[in-house]
Order: structure tokens, then C-alpha cells, then sequence
């Protein structure tokens, strides 16, 4: 390792420094502002390098980390999306009791295993990114210990989070037994190059790694733990699983397919189509019954993770720019829902009944416009990003001739239409005619929520970011091309 | 320019609207008639511009075109273009534009601004899906005129508006999700067979391809349209859509947004399939047909009198289904003056049923009867839309069906004859709506009050169009003919050999070309 590799890892470094700084400076004066300014010129910093170390990929930096336009593409949407995450949850956690300070630590370094799952090119950098990941979510999902439901949360993703790293660690050493490398490129070389290394021993490798993936991404069968922690957690970290997690995971996993050139394994292939079915599937029926906010984003996030499967599973340059830019729609989307449960939440708990916002359209129009608009992105009706999204991964999908996903995606995304349609309709139903007079109790709760000015700027980012890539994607086409999909 | 105008002048209108909202209760309403005026006067002028005087050979298929790059990489552009065929439907879309918001004029009063912006959208979404010419433009306006119009059945809608507007978003866009494979399934066949991927019609126009490919991309594409078309069998939605929305909805549900499917079958479906639309054209006369009586039976059976309407429009959307895949000069004319003469009437009836239902507050028309004597210009106005709806010679519809049964008796003569039947079967509901409505005895004691000065207007703007049509119908036919017999020599040019089309009528129609199959397969002009 040279000292110049020490500046194309600075999208992954700074970000701990930030942490370190920030726990730091906590040490001696403890001023949430401070803290949320510190943590926020953190992240931009990070941010800007990921823009600077552009310039210098692709380069392997030691065989652990492979810093190249794919990399640097996804800890770019990571460091944006902890960033608005933070603006989110200040006003949030202003009016809550404890501290709010270590939240922030927290959410950076999380952040933090997040860029490196993004990099990653080998089984260790790969175990210590999601462990630094998970570590820090355990803490996240648990922050607010007065409620059961947080602890509950918390101890739910501990103990299933680390069940499903036992799993991946185990087929991890299966694969190295097999492989003799825990290199991705050297695996997969040597996956094609030897006949008798497709051993029921690697693949049993691959799969049991494939069950710590599916945790991560809430994919269907390993979903169970997903609406429990999203209900519990508070709404920040839930919109931060939601997109910082599974996206890095996602982003490790597309390279890890690629890499490995997964396709070409049927088994595998079959694993991941049946995988992607039970997901869209699972998510979007599971999603009709519900009557929480939260917990029916937390299915949605689940239909979607199978929509992206369908991109993973259409091999090609195109299938990743479709990966690509479909993660991107869905972080600015979930983000922004996320957030507006956020802004909505008051002191005594989160907006997550559908209750809650019977009738916001009419005492707070702009609220609702952003919540109407990030609904119809993740419907996927045009002018919004997901339209787009949802475009580009049918187009990977017709590419590539998966006829059976492409057409179950198309069926999923009417059944989502259901919850989705219940949520909008909620919104602008008329507050005077139909609501009965218990939403009068409710009403003092809603009438302050946490929206403030930092939320608020967020919101409006995300919502601009919504329609500038449902209405003109050609630009982020044109970095996604020239970043991620080339990485291969 | 012009043609971006059309559609930017009603979202502007729209906008504006939502905001003045906040300071004025009537200037939302104000706005949006004078945008909707102004995008009619707009169309007019394109109209009078572009297409007067005898078209010249060289002219190409578009009297206007804007073309601007949009997403380069995957070949798609901001393409607007106009013909014959799409300037007739937008003249028909800014005219029931501007009589949508007459009709909400005093209905809506609860959220004005932001009912307006939605009305608004819905005709831009609409404009726009009559005049994109490039695929992925033509779903992107497809898909966005269905937010609004959810939103204005939800919110403004009558006492079951909720499942009925779930049931129209659903069915619409699971249809145009198998159309968006459609279309992508098209641009990959096409890139793959020439290199050149791109997603604009004209390039597009004349892709070869195997049979069954193109018979399940054709398909694709037909349940889109087949379901906004709201031909049986997949019209479950249309009745309840049509019957708990607002007036203003129901008007432009019924007037424009059926429309839209008729006008992708004639657009897209069978110049971009010839073959597979050739082969397949007996079942979908056969379905029409059935359509057409079905739908006039069940209009007859309907004690709800907006029911009743949208029923009589599931059987006349089955004579536009007819006349485009008897797909001869005759049929596809008689389709499109169908199409604009149902929108006129029914949309009249929508409009006139809006008005009743606004004063004695219930659309069951056994409750009705004996209004004639205390409102008379309403009670003349509903006799010559029932007129016009069950085709009496002299109305815009009797000219449509009229052409269309003439040219299906070219291509089928038994499918002719049972089509007829669904003429008669016009009479009885028609007939049957007006004597239970105006006639009879006022059982309930009704007095209402006539027509007022603004209801009255539209309705004769309304009667003097439909007349119009009826009894001139040259300007409608002379401008989108050409159009129409452009998209059969470029379909005939890959199909199989067409029937013939001897001997041609009396009304004024370009010339037959020569024998169609004599070109190449997949020769264009």
C-alpha cells in the first residue's frame, strides 16, 4: 500500500473521521447544532472527494478494495442520501427526549461500512463494511429506548442480523475452501477456469452467502425481520435502512454477480429469478393489508428490491446502468417519503397510522404534494423518477429476453397499485365530510410536527431531484453510463 | 412551437389556477376557460394554417412537426408532430375542454384551484398523447393523464368514487404496463434488425418481424387500447369510472379519453402490426360486434341515468373497434367521424345529465319523468343528443356509423348485418331514456329550473357541431382523410393482400393507389 492509495480511499476514510471528530468535539461541548453542522461538513467533504478521487479510478487499492467509477458512483448515493438523512432527523429528534448527539455518530459510521461494502472486492472487506454497517443500525434502530417497540426493533435486527452473518460467514469459508481465494476477479476466474471447482461445495457457498445478502436487501424469504424494525425504528433510520443499507448491499452484490458472472450458473440464476418472484410477490400482497405507514413502506421497499432483481438478473452493461439508475429513483423516492413521515412525526410518536394523514392534502398542501408525488414515483407514473427507473429495468428486462419477471413485475406493480392508490387517496380525502370525531383527538399532535427549515430544504431537494430525473434523465444516464456501467 | 403551445397552454392555465385559488373563488374557473378558449383557438389556427388548400405530393405524413432530443442514449426525442387524424381529435379536445369546465361551473365549489389544475392536466396529458409521434413520449403523456383524471373521480367523484377510481387507475395501467412491453419489445426487434435503436414512429413504421412476435407486441398494445377504448370485454371499468365522476369528468372521460384508445388503434396498432392486425381482424370485428350489442343491452337494462350513458358508449366504441380493423377508406373514416361525433354527443348527454342531477340531486330515473313540461329547452336539448346517439340521419354519429358499416360490408357481410342490429338496439335505450326522463308523469313533483344563459350556450355549440358534422362532414373527412389513407398504403405495403376496394363512394376521398401489394414488404414511401 502506497501513501497515494491513502487519498483514493478518502471517500471511505472521511467519513470515519467525521465520526471521530464528532465524538470528539461531543466530548467537550454538546450542542446538537454543532453536532449536525460538524456531521453535515463531514459528509460534504466525503462527498466532494468522492468527486476529486474521481479522476485518479479505477485503481485496486491493496486486493481488499477496488476504487473505481462503479464504487465511487454508489458511495456518492450513499454519502447524498446519509447526508439528507441528517437534515431529516434533526428537527426530528429536537423535540425528543435523551440525547440526540450520538445519533449522528452513528448514522456516519454506518455510513461509513456502507462506502466500503461499495468498494469491496474481497471477502474481508466485504464482512468488515456490512459488520460496521449492522453495528451501528443496531444502535440506530434501538436510539429511542423509552418505547418497547424500539428495543423490540433493536434486538429483532440484532439477533436475525447476526444469525444472517453467521450464514455468510460460513459461506464464505465454503467458497474459499472451494476457490482457494477470497479475491471476487480471482473467484471468478477460477470458477470458470476449473471444471471441478463448480463443486455442490462452492455452490453451497454461494448460497449460504446469498442468505446474508437476502437479509440485508429484506428479500423474500429472509424478509421476516423487515416491517418489525421499519415500524420501530425511528423514521430517519428507517428511510436509512431503507436506501443507505440495502443499496450498498445491492451495489456489493451486483459486483459481486458480475464478478463471478453468476448468470451463468443456472442454479443460481433460478435462485435469483425465484427469489425475485417471491419478493415482488410477498411485498406487494403483504402490503395490502396494512393499515401503518411505516410497515407498508417497509413491503413496498421489499416489492422493489424485487424489481431490481430483475435488473441484476439481465446481465449486461445495460442491466447495471438500469441497477444504477433505478437505485438512484428509489433513494431520492424513499427518502422522500420517508421524510415526510418524518416531518409529520410529533413528539409523541411517529405519524405511521393511516389516520394520521386523512386529509392532509387540504391543512398541509405542500406536505402532501411531495408525499402524492413520491407515491406516483414508486407506482412509477411519469414526470417522477421511478417512472423512469421502472422504464429502464423493463428495457434490461426485454433486453435480455426474461420474459416470465418482466411480465410478473408488470402484475406486481398493479397489485402495488392498491396500497399505494389507499395511502393517495387518504390524503386528499375530505377532512370535514368524512372524518369521524375521534380524528379531532389526534389533531393537536399533527398540528406541530417536526417539520423545520433543514427538513424542509431536504424535502425540496429531493422532490426537485424527483422531477429533474422523471423529466430529463439523460444526464444521470450519461454519468451512470460513464461511471458504473463500465466498471465491468 | 405551435404544437408545444397546445399543451403547455393548459398546464400553464392549470397552474395558474391552483394559485390564484387562494385569493378569488371564481378566477380558477375564469382561467381555465380562457385557456382552454385559447388552446381551441390555438387548434383552429392550426387547423385553417396547415391543413386548407390541396394537399401536394411532397408533403410527407406531417403538416407540423418539433422535434427535440430528449434521453440521446436510448433514442428517444421530444416529437410532436400533427397529420389530419390528430388535428381533428385536438380540435375536439380544446371544444370539450372548454365544455368540461362550463359544466362544473356552479358543481364544483369545494377545492376549486386545485379541481381546475387536475381538469387542466388531463387535457394537456390528452393533446399530448394526440400529437407525440415518438413511443416513449406517446406512453409518458399516456401515462399522465391518468393521475389527474384518478384525482377528479376521487375527490370530486359521486357516492362510490373510491372504488371506482382505484378500479379505472388499475385497469388502465396494468393495460399500458403490456403496452409499454409492447413498445420496448418493438425497439429491441427494430435495433436488432437494422442497428438503429430508436423509438420514433416513422422509423419504426414497416419493422419486420416474425409473425408471432408480432402478434404478442400487437397485443401489447391492443389491451391498452382496447381498455381505454372501453370495448367489451374489457370495459368493466368505463360504467363505474364514468358514473361516479364529477360532470366535467364524466364529459371528458367519455369525450376525449375513450378516444385516445381509438385513436392508438388507428395510430399504432394496425400500421405498426399490418400483418398481425390483418390476421387477427376477424376476432376483433367479432369482438366488436359482440360489443356493440352487448353494450346496448345493457344500456337499456340501466335505471341509472349516467350508467346508461356509459353503457351506450361501450356499444358505440364497439363500432370504432369495427371500422378500424375493417381497415378500408370507408371504415377508417367512419371510425374517426364516430369518434368525434360520440364525443360531442355523449359528452352533450354527460354534460345535460350533470346539469339534471345538479338540481334534483338523483340520477334514478325512475324517479324522473314529466320534466319536460317544466324544463323544455333541457327536455329538446336530451332529445337531440338521444337523436344524435342512436344515429338519425342529419347528426355527426349517423355519418360514422354509417361509413363504418359500409366499409365492413366490404370485408364481412354477415359481421354488417348483426352490426346493424346495434343501430336498432340505439333506438330502444335512446328512446327509451328520453320518454322515462322527460316524458311521463312528474311523479315526484319535480320543478326545476330551465336551462341557464351559460348552459344553454354550450348546449347549442354542442347541437350546431353535431349538425355540423351531420350534414357536412367534408371539412372533418377531407382533412383526415389523407392521413388515414396514408397509414393504409404503409400498412398495405407490408400486409398481406388487402381486400378490394373497388368503386368508390359518393363522398370525396383521395383516390385509390395503385394495387397495394404490388410494393416490397416493408417498403416505405
Amino acid at each position: 500500500m502506497r501513501a497515494a492509495d491513502l487519498v483514493l480511499l478518502l471517500p471511505i476514510i472521511l467519513p470515519a473521521v467525521t465520526a471521530a471528530a464528532v465524538m470528539l468535539v461531543l466530548a467537550f461541548r454538546r450542542s446538537h447544532g454543532l453536532t449536525v453542522g460538524l456531521t453535515l461538513a463531514g459528509l460534504a467533504a466525503s462527498f466532494a472527494s468522492v468527486l476529486g478521487v474521481a479522476a485518479l479510478a479505477p485503481q485496486q487499492v491493496t486486493s481488499l478494495v477496488v476504487v473505481d467509477g462503479y464504487a465511487l458512483f454508489f458511495m456518492g448515493l450513499i454519502i447524498g442520501a446519509t447526508f439528507v438523512v441528517t437534515l431529516q432527523a434533526r428537527a426530528y429528534l429536537k423535540g425528543r427526549a435523551g440525547r440526540p448527539e450520538e445519533f449522528y455518530i452513528l448514522l456516519v459510521l454506518a455510513a461509513t461500512g456502507a462506502t466500503t461494502l461499495a468498494a469491496s472486492s474481497h471477502f474481508a472487506s466485504f464482512l468488515l463494511g456490512l459488520e460496521m454497517l449492522s453495528v451501528s443500525l443496531y444502535a440506530l434502530i434501538a436510539y429511542e429506548r423509552e418505547g418497547p417497540l424500539g428495543v423490540e426493533a433493536g434486538i429483532k435486527y440484532l439477533i436475525l442480523a447476526a444469525f444472517s452473518a453467521g450464514f455468510l460467514l460460513f459461506g464464505m469459508a465454503l467458497v474459499y475452501a472451494g476457490v482457494g481465494t477470497m479475491e471476487f476477479l480471482a473467484i471468478g476466474a477460477r470458477l470458470r477456469a476449473g471444471g471441478q471447482v463448480q463443486s455442490e461445495l462452492v455452490l453451497l457457498g454461494l448460497a449460504m452467502m446469498l442468505v446474508g445478502v437476502g437479509f440485508k436487501l429484506a428479500l423474500v424469504p429472509f424478509h421476516l425481520w423487515a416491517p418489525d424494525v421499519y415500524e420501530g425504528a425511528p423514521a430517519p433510520v428507517s428511510g436509512f435502512i431503507a436506501t443507505v443499507s440495502k443499496g450498498a448491499v445491492f451495489a456489493l452484490l451486483l459486483r459481486y454477480c458480475s464478478f463471478l458472472h453468476l448468470h451463468a450458473y443456472g442454479p443460481v440464476q433460478l435462485l435469483f429469478v425465484l427469489i425475485a418472484i417471491a419478493s415482488m410477490f410477498g411485498g406487494n400482497l403483504l402490503a395490502l393489508l396494512q393499515n401503518n405507514v411505516k410497515r407498508l413502506l417497509a413491503y413496498s421497499s421489499i416489492a422493489h428490491l424485487g424489481y431490481l432483481l430483475v435488473a441484476l438478473l439481465a446481465s449486461g452493461p445495460l442491466a447495471i446502468a438500469a441497477a444504477g439508475y433505478y437505485l438512484v429513483a428509489y433513494f431520492v423516492t424513499t427518502l422522500g417519503a420517508w421524510g415526510v413521515v418524518t416531518a409529520l412525526s410529533g413528539k409523541e410518536g411517529d405519524a405511521e397510522a393511516l389516520d394520521d394523514y386523512r386529509g392532509l392534502a387540504w391543512r398541509r398542501p405542500w406536505l402532501a404534494g411531495v408525499f402524492t408525488a413520491m407515491l406516483l414515483s414508486l407506482i412509477g407514473i411519469p414526470v417522477t423518477a421511478g417512472f423512469v427507473g421502472k422504464f429502464y429495468v423493463l428495457m434490461a428486462g426485454v433486453r435480455s429476453s426474461l420474459w416470465l419477471p418482466v411480465v410478473i413485475l408488470v402484475i406486481n406493480s398493479a397489485i402495488g397499485l392498491f396500497y399505494y392508490l389507499r395511502v393517495v387517496i387518504v390524503l386528499y380525502r375530505h377532512a370535514r365530510s368524512e372524518e369521524p370525531a375521534s380524528g379531532a383527538l389526534r389533531e393537536p399532535s399533527l398540528v406541530v410536527p417536526s417539520l423545520s427549515l433543514t427538513g424542509g430544504v431536504a424535502l425540496c431537494g429531493l422532490t426537485l431531484a424527483l422531477i429533474w430525473l422523471g423529466v430529463y434523465p439523460a444526464t444521470m444516464i450519461r454519468i451512470i453510463e460513464a461511471t458504473a456501467a463500465h466498471a465491468f | 412551437m405551435m404544437l408545444l403551445w397546445l399543451i403547455v397552454l393548459p398546464i400553464a392555465g392549470g397552474v395558474l389556477a391552483l394559485l390564484l385559488s387562494r385569493w378569488s373563488e371564481s378566477w380558477p374557473r375564469w382561467i381555465s376557460l380562457l385557456a382552454a378558449a385559447a388552446q381551441l383557438v390555438l387548434a383552429v389556427v392550426l387547423w385553417g394554417q396547415r391543413f386548407s388548400g390541396a394537399a401536394r405530393a411532397g408533403d410527407g405524413i406531417w403538416r407540423g412537426e418539433l422535434k427535440w432530443t430528449w434521453i440521446p442514449q436510448f433514442g428517444i426525442s421530444f416529437h410532436l408532430a400533427v397529420d389530419g387524424l390528430s388535428v381533428v381529435l385536438v380540435l375536439l379536445t380544446a371544444f370539450l375542454g372548454i365544455m368540461a369546465v362550463a359544466s362544473s361551473w356552479t358543481e364544483t365549489r369545494e377545492h376549486a384551484g386545485f379541481f381546475y389544475l387536475n381538469l387542466m392536466l388531463v387535457l394537456a396529458g390528452i393533446t399530448g398523447v394526440f400529437l407525440a409521434i415518438d413511443l416513449f413520449l406517446f406512453y409518458f403523456f399516456w401515462e399522465l393523464m391518468l393521475v389527474p383524471m384518478y384525482f377528479l373521480i376521487d375527490i370530486w367523484g359521486h357516492e362510490g368514487r373510491h372504488p371506482a377510481a382505484v378500479k379505472f387507475f388499475i385497469f388502465t395501467q396494468l393495460s399500458s404496463l403490456f403496452m409499454l412491453l409492447g413498445i420496448l419489445g418493438l425497439y429491441f426487434v427494430h435495433g436488432r434488425h437494422t442497428g438503429i435503436y430508436t423509438f420514433d414512429y416513422t422509423a419504426l413504421l414497416g419493422t419486420p418481424m416474425g409473425q408471432m412476435t408480432a402478434v404478442w407486441l400487437m397485443l401489447g398494445f391492443f389491451a391498452a387500447f382496447m381498455v381505454k377504448l372501453g370495448a367489451a370485454p374489457l370495459h368493466t371499468w368505463l360504467p363505474d369510472a364514468h358514473t361516479e365522476a364529477p360532470t366535467a369528468g364524466s364529459v371528458i372521460l367519455a369525450g376525449l379519453l375513450l378516444k385516445t384508445g381509438g385513436y392508438g388503434m388507428l395510430r399504432f396498432v394496425v400500421p405498426l402490426f399490418p400483418q398481425a392486425a390483418h390476421r387477427l381482424a376477424p376476432i376483433m370485428m367479432g369482438v366488436a360486434v359482440c360489443g356493440i350489442l352487448y353494450g346496448a343491452l345493457m344500456a337499456f337494462a340501466q335505471t341509472d341515468l349516467k350508467r346508461l350513458v356509459a353503457y351506450t358508449s361501450v356499444s358505440h366504441m364497439g363500432f370504432v373497434l369495427l371500422g378500424v380493423f375493417a381497415w378500408n377508406a370507408l371504415s377508417t373514416r367512419g371510425a374517426l367521424v364516430q369518434m368525434v361525433a360520440h364525443g360531442l354527443s355523449t359528452g352533450g348527454l354527460f354534460f345535460l345529465v350533470g346539469a339534471l342531477q345538479e338540481r334534483i340531486r338523483t340520477r334514478d330515473i325512475s324517479r324522473m319523468g314529466g320534466l319536460w313540461a317544466t324544463a323544455p329547452r333541457m327536455a329538446g336539448v336530451g332529445l337531440f343528443l338521444a337523436l344524435a346517439s342512436m344515429a338519425i340521419p342529419g347528426t355527426g354519429n349517423f355519418i360514422g356509423e354509417f361509413l363504418v358499416l359500409l366499409g365492413t360490408w366490404r370485408v364481412s357481410i354477415p359481421l354488417a348485418a348483426v352490426a346493424v342490429l346495434g343501430i336498432i338496439a340505439s333506438a330502444t335505450y335512446a328512446l327509451r331514456m328520453v320518454q322515462v326522463t322527460f316524458h311521463g308523469p312528474n311523479k315526484e313533483g319535480w320543478k326545476i329550473a330551465d336551462c341557464s344563459a351559460r348552459e344553454t350556450a354550450v348546449s347549442a355549440a354542442l347541437m350546431i357541431a353535431i349538425a355540423w358534422i351531420g350534414l357536412y362532414p367534408k371539412p372533418v373527412l377531407g382533412t383526415a382523410g389523407l392521413a388515414l389513407d396514408g397509414m393504409r398504403e404503409t400498412s398495405a405495403a407490408a400486409a398481406a393482400p388487402a381486400p378490394p376496394e373497388a368503386g368508390f363512394p359518393p363522398i370525396e376521398v383521395k383516390p385509390e393507389p395503385a394495387s397495394p401489394s404490388a410494393t416490397t414488404p416493408g417498403g416505405r414511401p
